[in-house]
């Protein structure tokens, strides 16, 4: 089946073009690019990009399915413009095993319109002790594996579990922040967080987790993701890792890069997050990190909390926030601002993450998978968290202004957003 | 007027607010050193008091103070009932709505906890200490004692002393203070200082003698071993040497410096327990007599401002 769609700001993340044309597709694959105008579906002169890699969305299957199932995360995605989401695998059970991968891709294949590339667990029941058959796990499709928000706390067993996943090739994903430190804090240090009386902790602790990660990945050679670097503090350290030709990536959510401490004010706990608000400060200095390239990715850390687990004092309160499909919203206020353009946007939410993850998407090019959105920038809307498809409506941005929809979402070139007829 | 529904912090409150409070306090003292100490405030009105964390002086002066103004008191020890049975808050302030209480008198052990509830219920509700977040009530009492007897409110310099990180009654005393114009200093280990109370309009230091220099008023917080893990303080005998407040170090202060403390007291860790006694300098059982005071205007007010309310709501109706 052959599908042209014509008059579309083409936003190409791999060669940093931002041009007018025709795009082609046939059989699933990008089969032709073109700058002239042709018969075909009519953009409108809005952006076709490539879809979203989102790395680190949770579904609640298995466990939590009251919080999300495979059939809201799946339709959150599509509506969101993310054609891929990695999950994560710090569910109830934790994902750590090749049988429980098995089940878990079935489902989703079955269910989810978008594509589900799962993460496992690096240790056995995400305790830290023990890894897990990271080899087995690779060959039931694994893509990267990591404890989630729990930092392997032992470091001779992240070092071992480091060294067998580097002879696989294997990915690890880490969540840097020192846990003793970190225990029970639930804000960032500051005048703030003392004014309001809540434990907290200063980011040095991201810093120092991220230290110890890289003399680990430096002793190891592993491949090593950090999923969210969100404070001044820790670039020093990444630069240096990259420097040094160490295979280091790092990513943040979008959330940290539009909202700050302040946020917390009045004890408003789905701004609760791991880790949590940083300072303006912080915030500006990742949003030109991200555009310099020092940071790789913007994913949304997707993770939905029913209304029981935020209607708490903040300190018992679960962090997290639903991010599917405000990612591309609150992503472009950066744009709007002037901070980023689009390509370098497509950089950190597409092109980035598949080459992370070895794929071949995340790119406009002639044989690549049409994995695609279509959407409108400059479009304006009060978001109503009341909307949103995903099951947890824990958006930090209810009725907040927000600019950028997405009007089409195609999966290997099917139409999956909106939803076609019958 | 008091026009707030709640008294759920120092923070929400203006100068005038605060004044307010405090003269109508001067009344409830002069009341309270009557033979007859009954007045009809509250009468036909039903306190909860509900303490999901220990206490004895506030819940006891509390249950006083209502009593007195002729209220229906009633106490709940919130720590040994539905909490352990796994209710979550907001269903228990639910549950407590429908027996429709007027006055809620709530402390909790995490900071904001208070002003959750107060978002689910109709009634006025006294934040009675929250984490380690706020505790107003104790900074008006002490507010109330200074006023007393230094003659004013503004101008003073006051050394807030010890551990300063787990205590909501410093950080209520820091915003009232603050609020009345006066020079307010922290003194502590640094260990025991919140990030960035530095930058809340305080002056921070480590050292005694600087912090007590010229102070019209020492307050002496209490040492919480029971928050502490992973020690914050060597011993109790270098704390006592170092912060801990005697005659020597208090001869830095103003010659008629008074001194305070919000209870229950460590002898021999935070305070000399002959200083504590000395009634030329202390004030620590003034301020348990200001205590029942200042709660009782508290409740007056926030029980006229329900009695406008349902009157407004009355003509409406």
């Amino acid at each position: 089946m052959k599908l042209t769609l014509t008059n579309a700001r083409l936003i190409d993340p791999e060669s940093g073009t931002d041009t007018l044309g025709t795009l082609q597709i046939e059989d699933g694959i990008i089969i032709d690019i073109s700058e002239g105008i042709s018969e075909g579906i009519d953009c409108e002169g809005k952006c076709l990009a490539p879809g979203i890699i989102d790395i680190g969305v949770k579904i609640g299957e298995p466990g939590e399915r009251h919080k999300e199932s495979f059939r809201t995360a799946g339709l959150s995605a599509a509506a969101g413009g993310v054609t891929t989401m990695v999950t994560r695998p710090d569910t109830t059970p934790a994902i750590d095993s090749p049988e429980m991968l098995d089940f878990f891709r079935r489902r989703a294949a079955e269910i989810v319109p978008v594509n589900v590339l799962p993460m496992a667990a690096l240790t056995k029941g995400r305790n830290g002790n023990e890894m897990t058959e990271i080899s087995f796990l690779c060959d039931a499709g694994a893509v990267a594996f990591t404890d989630g928000d729990r930092p392997v706390t032992n470091p001779k067993v992240l070092l071992r579990a480091m060294i067998y996943a580097s002879d696989l090739g294997a990915l690890v994903i880490a969540h840097p922040q020192e846990p003793t430190l970190s225990k029970g804090a639930c804000a960032t240090s500051g005048p703030l967080a003392t004014k309001l009386g809540l434990p907290a902790v200063s980011p040095m602790a991201e810093r120092m987790q991220l230290e110890r990660d890289l003399a680990l990945v430096e002793m190891s050679g592993a491949r090593y993701h950090a999923d969210q670097i969100t404070t001044a503090h820790s670039l020093p350290a990444l630069q240096r890792a990259k420097a040094a030709g160490l295979n280091v990536t790092a990513g943040i959510s979008a959330h940290h890069l539009t909202l700050n401490q302040f946020d917390i004010e009045g004890y408003r706990t789905f701004f609760k997050l791991k880790p949590p608000l940083r300072s303006e400060d912080d915030r500006l200095a990742m949003v030109e990190a991200v555009a310099s390239g020092l940071i790789d990715i913007i994913c949304s850390m997707h993770t939905p909390q029913d209304e029981e687990s935020k209607r708490l004092p903040f300190e018992l309160a679960a962090s997290g926030a639903v991010g599917l499909e405000t990612l591309l919203p609150a992503c472009l206020q950066l744009v709007h601002a002037e901070y980023l353009d689009l390509p370098t946007l497509f950089r950190s939410l597409s092109l980035n993450p598949a080459k992370l993850l070895g794929l071949d998407s995340g790119r406009l090019a002639v044989g690549a998978p049409a994995d695609l959105i279509l959407f409108d920038p400059d479009k304006p809307f009060v978001l109503n968290r009341a909307d949103l498809l995903s099951k947890s409506k824990n958006t930090p941005y209810d009725l907040r202004r927000m600019q950028g929809r997405v009007l089409r979402t195609f999966v290997a070139g099917k139409q999956v957003f909106p939803a076609p007829q019958g | 007027m008091l026009t707030h529904r709640h008294l759920l912090g120092i923070e929400g409150l203006s100068k005038a607010e605060i004044t307010e409070i405090l003269d109508l306090s001067e009344r409830y003292v002069r009341q309270n050193r009557q033979p007859n100490k009954h007045s009809d405030a509250l009468a036909g009105l039903t306190q909860i008091n509900m303490f999901f964390e220990a206490s004895t002086r506030t819940q006891s002066s509390f249950e006083i103070a209502g009593k007195r103004l002729g209220a229906d008191v009633m106490n709940m020890a919130m720590a040994s009932s539905s909490i352990s049975k796994g209710e979550t808050l907001i269903d228990t302030a639910m549950t407590l709505n429908a027996m429709h209480p007027d006055l809620l008198v709530v402390r909790h052990p995490n900071s904001g906890a208070v002003a959750l509830l107060a978002e689910k219920v109709n009634c006025a509700v006294l934040n009675a200490g929250d984490g380690q977040h706020e505790h107003p009530t104790q900074a008006l009492l002490d507010a109330l004692t200074i006023r007393r007897a230094k003659g004013r409110l503004h101008r003073l310099t006051i050394a807030i002393c010890g551990d300063i990180a787990h205590s909501r009654v410093a950080r209520s005393n820091m915003f009232l203070l603050g609020k009345m114009e006066n020079r307010v200093r922290l003194v502590g280990p640094r260990t025991l200082m919140p990030a960035g109370v530095d930058q809340l309009g305080v002056e921070v230091t480590d050292d005694m003698e600087a912090g007590l220099k010229d102070a019209d008023v020492v307050m002496m917080l209490r040492l919480q071993r029971e928050r502490m893990d992973g020690g914050f303080i060597p011993s109790e005998r270098e704390y006592y040497h170092r912060w801990g407040l005697d005659a020597a170090k208090l001869s830095h202060a103003k010659p008629d410096a008074i001194v305070m403390h919000p209870g229950p007291m460590n002898r021999g860790v935070e305070i000399d327990g002959v200083l504590a006694d000395d009634i030329n300098h202390s004030v620590i059982r003034e301020q348990v007599e200001m205590g029942v005071a200042v709660r009782m205007a508290v409740m007056d007010l926030l029980a006229q401002g329900l009695r406008r309310q349902e009157n407004e709501n009355g003509v409406m109706a």
